[in-house]
């Protein structure tokens, strides 16, 4: 099957008073049709600048640059701003994370469910209304033709992101990009919708690119995954490889960060990764984890190699990594550091 | 919200009614009203007569009652200078006033509502810094001196305006920039930074990424809520414009109330005073009590019982 | 183990706890206010104008009040008829220009001073009070605050002055009894958000009393929003004063006041447009210069209330 979004050598530098921030640094990475690329990193890797990229919507002083940044055959580097409010809430759709603020206050959801049809679609209002009546079903709302002329502060934070999402489906979307979608809901509702986005992808057949920090979203729905550290892609692969036979130091020590019942040993401290992430302002070399990893030599500050070990499994490092996954992985405790 | 309406009402005819009474009490306990009127050369027989004939010289709450009774029913009394009732002095006047005031306040939207979106659309540029100089300098200028300078440029020297009376549209043109302008810097104080608020939430981003152009997302989306408090001090605003129409009315011989206000004071004509006070008092509460229900229309939110 | 601490120490050298050198806030204030170019250009005028104001007997070269019949209307120093006599020229009673200038200075100080004083200390009374105890008293002050904001200011002044006869105490008294409504507001929005942050409870939990709450915990907290509303109620009783003046209900002639002089200069305007000219400019330039001392106070106090 064909990428429907293929992204190679991404950067996004911010240009700031104290040097240029290179906030995304020369991501790789593919989605094709029904699969969902979970994007993980922690707060400050540059996973939501990731998607804005792609969307078109960084902020003015930002610069984007990429060797390729392709969109079922459109070229999203060279697309003009019309072109790409075509592809917008048309063909690509986001879903941002907070749902309490991410409405306006000032019109019915129906207006606002409405509206995101009428831009791509010439079709009668009461048309629109009804694919948003169906859509608001679909998404699990009842009583979908009351709530329709409800205004959004009416609505549960829960109920608003479903909303969202039904939003984001006006247009059927190709792709779907949820930056961290559920991070603002309770955990109960948590599960339904990431549970309601799994259906509504396999249903329609999109691409779903998730953000997210949470490696418990990740488990649940990723068919592929990449880890961002620093705004870099420190490795990606199929879910089930990256967790069963993590390579990079980041990604293991994130999994160990897990306790896992049954395994973890009682009363042993959780892993933790010691440390903060680097500044990235001005000229960035070599490995931006080497400050936290437990297995940093001095070859890590100059050029990273890139290392394939298994089909579709990718990962940065100057190591080579042949050791096991298990969360009882014998990562340095902070005492003996 | 009928609760919540009639509340309001209620408090504002409190309001109005506090207003009559403390007016009142100004009035006629400030010096003598009856020497006032009786003028410098009276004697203090003269003085005593005048007392007596305008009934000056019963209780204070008694006096009070029957004006208030039969304002009720509207009947200001007579005009110790016009003797005319009170009450048609000021209906005609009032609408002379009233269009003054209704081109002020759009005046001043017209001008600082998109000089407000324009700076921060652009902040920091050419833009914001000509509308943040415009709203400080204009708050600065006193409002007498702009109308005179007004005359001097275009009574005078350009000849394209008359000065003064109020036959013709053109005599309305320098009094609605005099009265206007002192609204419009913090019209546009309050848009601007409305806005900058605004383009930055969240539902901006959201419009934007359901492919909505600039101007929807502008005007749709941001001023749309934005707007909100700049409504209410429009209103507000427009109730003071009319206490401010007495300076503009009296420069340009505009024959509205706040002219004939100023005319009534300096002949210590009371009762018309005394209604022109009530009756500003009661737009001023009748313009925020329609700006609450406006901003209840226009923000969901409030529409709390 | 000491394999791996010296990896991560030649590749990640350890990080010595900073000692922060640099300047003090008291250093980093004074630099935000010197750097603001408002509120620098506001308190220089001002101070400038108040010098003028208090050495007017040494600065004016004649006595304001003295008229000079035989020089009536003599224009300004850069006018083709004009002479460095009387720099500023002369009014329609032959007195010096300049010299009524200074000493209209006193007065409009004076009125904004004075007026922005007493309404300041009724409107702080009522809104601190309002904000901190509550209840019944917060709804009896908003009342009022309602009724003063109903109440066409500039009309009642004008009839109260009417009635009681004008003059620079009158009307002083006037608009200090009058223009207490936004200290009130401001005062008592302050005092809320204050009332329920922490240290007052903190302090309330171990025993303070109220007064003793209202002045070493909250008081200290609203100055900054009360010198900005000082700053823009004075403005705004030195503009009232003048308007009163112009309409010939404020300060009665022969006081210098800037309002009665643009009034006085009325009737020449279309021969000698500098008699109204001079007293408006120097209105303009003072308020100009108080509300951006105002605004840049507030700036430099805290940017995020800068509207």
């Amino acid at each position: 099957m064909e990428n429907i979004l293929s992204v190679r050598d991404l950067t996004v530098d911010i240009p700031l008073a104290a040097g240029t921030l290179h906030a995304v640094r020369g991501l790789d990475f593919d989605v094709k049709r029904g699969e969902t690329l979970c994007v993980v990193g922690e707060s400050g890797s540059g996973k939501s600048l990731t998607s804005l990229a792609i969307m078109g919507l960084l902020p003015k002083q930002a610069q984007r640059s990429a060797q390729v940044l392709d969109f079922e055959g459109i070229d999203l580097q060279k697309a003009s701003n019309r072109d790409m409010r075509k592809l917008r809430g048309n063909r690509i759709s986001m879903i941002f994370q907070e749902p309490m603020t991410s409405l306006n206050p000032a019109y019915t959801i129906g207006d606002q469910l409405i509206e995101a049809l009428l831009l791509h679609r010439k079709v009668s209002k009461s048309v629109a209304r009804n694919r948003a009546i169906e859509l608001l079903e679909k998404v699990g709302i009842t009583a979908a033709a009351n709530r329709i002329k409800q205004y959004p502060h009416q609505l549960s934070g829960g109920l608003r992101q479903r909303v969202m999402i039904a939003m984001a489906l006006m247009g059927e979307p190709d792709l779907i990009i949820a930056d961290e979608p559920t991070t603002a809901l309770d955990v109960t509702i948590q599960a339904q919708i990431l549970r309601l986005l799994k259906d509504l992808q396999r249903e329609l057949n999109m691409a779903m690119i998730l953000i997210t920090h949470d490696l418990g979203v990740v488990a649940r729905v990723a068919d592929k995954v990449a880890i961002m550290y620093a705004g870099e892609m420190v490795e990606s692969g199929s879910a089930a490889e990256v967790f069963t036979a993590p390579k990079h130091p980041y990604t293991r020590g994130l999994l160990n960060c897990i306790p896992v019942p049954g395994k973890t040993a009682v009363g042993e401290p959780l892993g933790s990764i010691p440390g903060i992430v680097p500044s990235l302002i001005g000229d960035v070399t070599g490995c931006a984890f080497r400050t936290r990893c437990s297995e940093a030599t001095p070859q890590c500050s100059a050029d990273i190699p890139a290392r394939v070990p298994s089909e579709g499994h990718f990962y940065r490092c100057v190591h080579d990594y042949d050791g096991p996954a298990s969360p009882s992985m014998n990562l340095p405790k902070s005492e003996e550091a | 919200m009928l609760v919540y309406t009639l509340k309001r009402l209620g408090l504002a005819l409190l309001v109005t009614l506090a207003v009559s009474i403390l007016s009142f009490a100004l009035l006629y306990l400030s010096g003598d009203p009856a020497a006032a009127i009786a003028g410098e050369t009276a004697n203090a027989d003269d003085i005593e007569a005048v007392r007596i004939y305008y009934g000056l010289n019963r209780p204070l709450v008694v006096q009070y009652g029957e004006w208030m009774f039969n304002a009720i029913r509207g009947d200001f009394g007579e005009s110790y200078y016009f003797k005319l009732p009170v009450s048609q002095l000021v209906a005609e006047r009032l609408s002379v006033t009233m269009l003054l005031g209704l081109c002020g306040i759009s005046f001043a939207l017209l001008t600082a509502v998109p000089l407000g979106v324009a700076a921060a659309v652009r902040p920091n540029s050419i833009i914001d810094r000509v509308a943040l100089f415009l709203s400080v300098t204009g708050q600065a200028i006193p409002s007498f001196w702009f109308g005179l300078i007004l005359i001097v440029l275009f009574s005078i020297k350009l000849r394209i305006l008359p000065p003064s009376g109020s036959d013709s549209w053109q005599n309305f043109v320098m009094p609605t920039i005099v009265l206007g302008y002192y609204a419009m810097p913090a019209i546009m104080r309050l848009t601007r930074a409305g806005m900058l608020d605004v383009l930055g939430a969240d539902y901006v981003r959201t419009a934007r990424a359901k492919g909505a152009g600039e101007f929807r997302v502008m005007f749709k989306h941001a001023l749309r809520n934005a707007i909100i408090p700049v409504v209410s001090v429009a209103a507000v605003q427009m109730g003071f414009m009319l206490g401010g129409s007495i300076v503009v009315e009296s420069i340009f011989a505009l024959h509205g109330a706040g002219y004939l206000a100023w005319e009534s004071i300096g002949r210590n004509d009371l009762p018309t005073v005394q209604a022109l006070i009530l009756v500003f008092s009661m737009f001023y509460v009748v313009f925020t009590f329609l700006s609450d229900l406006l901003n209840a229309w226009l923000d969901p939110r409030m529409r709390v019982g | 183990m000491t394999n791996t601490t010296e990896t991560i120490n030649a590749v990640a050298p350890k990080v010595e706890p900073e000692v922060l050198s640099g300047p003090t806030p008291r250093q980093v204030l004074l630099a935000k206010v010197l750097g603001h170019k408002g509120l620098m250009f506001g308190a220089i005028a001002l101070l400038i104008i108040f010098l003028m104001a208090l050495f007017a007997p040494i600065l004016a070269p004649y006595d304001p009040y003295h008229q000079n019949l035989m020089h009536r209307m003599v224009p300004p120093v850069w006018d083709a008829k004009g002479s460095w006599d009387n720099i500023l020229g002369t009014d329609h009673l032959g007195r010096d220009y300049l010299s009524r200038l200074l000493y209209g200075a006193r007065i409009s100080l004076a009125i904004g001073a004075v007026a922005a004083l007493i309404s300041g200390i009724i409107g702080t009374t009522m809104g601190v009070a309002a904000g901190y105890f509550g209840g019944r008293v917060d709804s009896c002050v908003t009342f009022l605050i309602n009724v003063r904001l109903a109440m066409p200011v500039v009309l009642v002044a004008l009839a109260v002055v009417a009635l009681f006869g004008g003059s620079l105490e009158v009307v002083i008294t006037v608009l200090g009894l009058l223009l207490w409504d936004r200290f009130a507001v401001v005062m008592r929005s302050a005092t809320l958000q204050l009332r329920s942050m922490e240290y007052v409870t903190a302090a309330k939990a171990i025993g303070c009393s109220t007064k003793r709450i209202l002045l070493s915990e909250i008081m200290p907290n609203i100055t900054n929003s009360l010198i900005v509303i000082i700053t823009l109620e004075m403005a705004h009783a030195i503009l009232l004063e003048a308007a009163l003046s112009f309409l010939g209900l404020g300060v009665q002639p022969p006081t210098p006041s800037w309002g009665l002089m643009v009034s006085e200069g009325k009737q020449m305007l279309l021969f000698q447009p500098w008699m109204i000219a001079i007293p408006g400019v120097a209105l303009f330039i003072l308020v100009l210069a108080i509300n951006l001392l105002g605004d840049g106070l507030r700036d430099v106090s805290a940017p995020e209330n800068r509207s």
